[in-house]
């Protein structure tokens, strides 16, 4: 547990450091879904119905974006092996940088989402919806994609790769996230879709950190 | 049996069979100074007997016992210092130490060890604007972090650890392998000749990997 915080510190500390980099997410979240409204025209009944759907996409985009340096840098710079030799298992490790990157893009993500769906002119009963399926929704992208920027350390194109590894993954969690947002504006009971993406999180919650810890232990080879 | 002795061991990296058979019997209180030209398994040899690597054949024993039935606590008794130096360019050289050291369990105190290496006066410059040699000395000061705790670990497996030092640097090495030495420790050391090697020749045992060729 020590071995946890100290990793997800370290996380946060080179994430701040960092500056812009830890913000590019967020950015990105924010510009591609301004875009939108500008491509299909500013028509107000278009916008409230496919909003939900767009603003979980282009999250899906921009968590995946910051996915690819995950455990790039300690891969290149030896640190990968410290890390392996030191007393924190790398089950451990997986977790902590799962948590570091959801502190960094997916909390971002769930901050900025509000506002994005008052640009889409989402009726007020989808606000609610539309943060409660981020907090859901996030965790698990960061979980999950910790599996896919494990197996592709040190494969060329790995960006490439691994958005062809992650978005099928990333399904999922898209149609019930959207789905939920739809279905709050249609006036329907929302609470099956929530939990499945409270089981979806808690499936990735046991399973990924293991997945990543063989994964990495690949790459340690 | 004390120390480590490796039995038969062998080594295979892509398709090609890099070492084997390879027999290494060390004593506590000695060095090994592992010497061949590029690519004769040096480094694979290092990250083999660090665990990094799983061993194609033959087994690694510590003081006579197999070290497959305890890798935990095999990892808790190895240094290891890579090609490459583990610092992040954000931090500064004592955050880079500090975090290595809480994360190893070892006195989160870095300044002695910053002392040892006469790098105290960088503590608080961030990596990024350090030369390859300081940042060597950095990485360097990671054995004295173990050394200056209790129960740091006892075997040593050094990547051609001098690279980038200048003379100054490599006797204060030098002296934290002897010191190391002297503990009883055990230090496996790769390098291509050179200062490091004279400081230690009376401490070390020559080690040839073209004898194990495959």
């Amino acid at each position: 547990m020590i071995g946890l915080t100290l990793l997800v510190r370290r996380e946060l500390r080179l994430a701040f450091r960092g500056g812009t980099d830890a913000m590019m997410g967020v950015i990105f979240f924010v510009l591609a879904a301004i875009l939108f409204p500008f491509g299909v025209g500013p028509d107000a009944a278009i916008l409230p119905r496919i909003g939900g759907g767009i603003i979980w996409v282009v999250a899906l985009l921009a968590a995946l974006l910051s996915l690819e340096r995950m455990f790039a840098a300690d891969h290149e710079d030896g640190s990968l092996d410290l890390l392996y030799l030191s007393p924190v298992s790398l089950g451990q490790l997986a977790l902590a940088k799962a948590i570091a990157h959801w502190l960094t893009s997916g909390v971002l993500l769930l901050i900025a989402s509000p506002v994005l769906a008052l640009l889409y002119n989402l009726p007020s009963s989808a606000f609610l919806p539309l943060v409660a399926t981020m907090a859901l929704g996030t965790p698990t992208l960061s979980l999950v994609g910790a599996i896919g920027a494990a197996l592709t350390l040190g494969a060329r194109r790995g960006g490439v790769l691994l958005a062809l590894l992650l978005l099928p993954l990333y399904i999922p969690v898209l149609i019930f996230g959207a789905g939920a947002i739809d279905g709050a504006i249609a006036g329907r009971d929302i609470a099956p879709q929530l939990m499945i993406l409270g089981g979806f999180l808690l499936a990735a919650l046991a399973l990924a950190p293991w997945a990543t810890a063989a994964a990495l232990r690949q790459a340690i080879e | 049996m004390q120390g480590l002795t490796t039995h038969k061991l062998g080594c295979i990296r892509g398709e090609r069979a890099v070492f084997a058979g390879l027999d290494l019997a060390l004593n506590p209180g000695r060095a090994v100074l592992l010497s061949g030209p590029n690519g004769s398994g040096k480094s694979s040899l290092l990250r083999v007997l660090a665990g990094l690597l799983p061993p194609a054949a033959g087994r690694i024993d510590w003081e006579g016992t197999d070290i497959a039935e305890d890798r935990d606590g095999h990892r808790a008794r190895i240094a290891y210092i890579g090609h490459a130096d583990p610092l992040k360019p954000a931090l500064t050289a004592a955050e880079n130490l500090t975090f290595w050291a809480r994360l190893y369990g070892f006195d989160p105190d870095v300044e002695p060890a910053l002392f040892q290496f006469s790098i105290e006066a960088l503590a608080d410059v961030p990596v990024r604007y350090l030369s390859a040699g300081q940042r060597r000395r950095v990485t360097l000061a990671r054995l004295a972090l173990g050394q200056n705790s209790e129960a740091g670990p006892a075997l040593w497996l050094l990547d051609e650890p001098a690279t980038g030092l200048d003379p100054g640097a490599v006797s204060m090495l030098a002296n934290t392998i002897l010191a190391h030495l002297s503990n009883e420790g055990v230090a496996i050391i790769s390098t291509h000749g050179g200062l490091l090697d004279a400081l230690l020749e009376d401490s070390a045992e020559r080690f040839d990997m073209r004898e194990f060729e495959a």
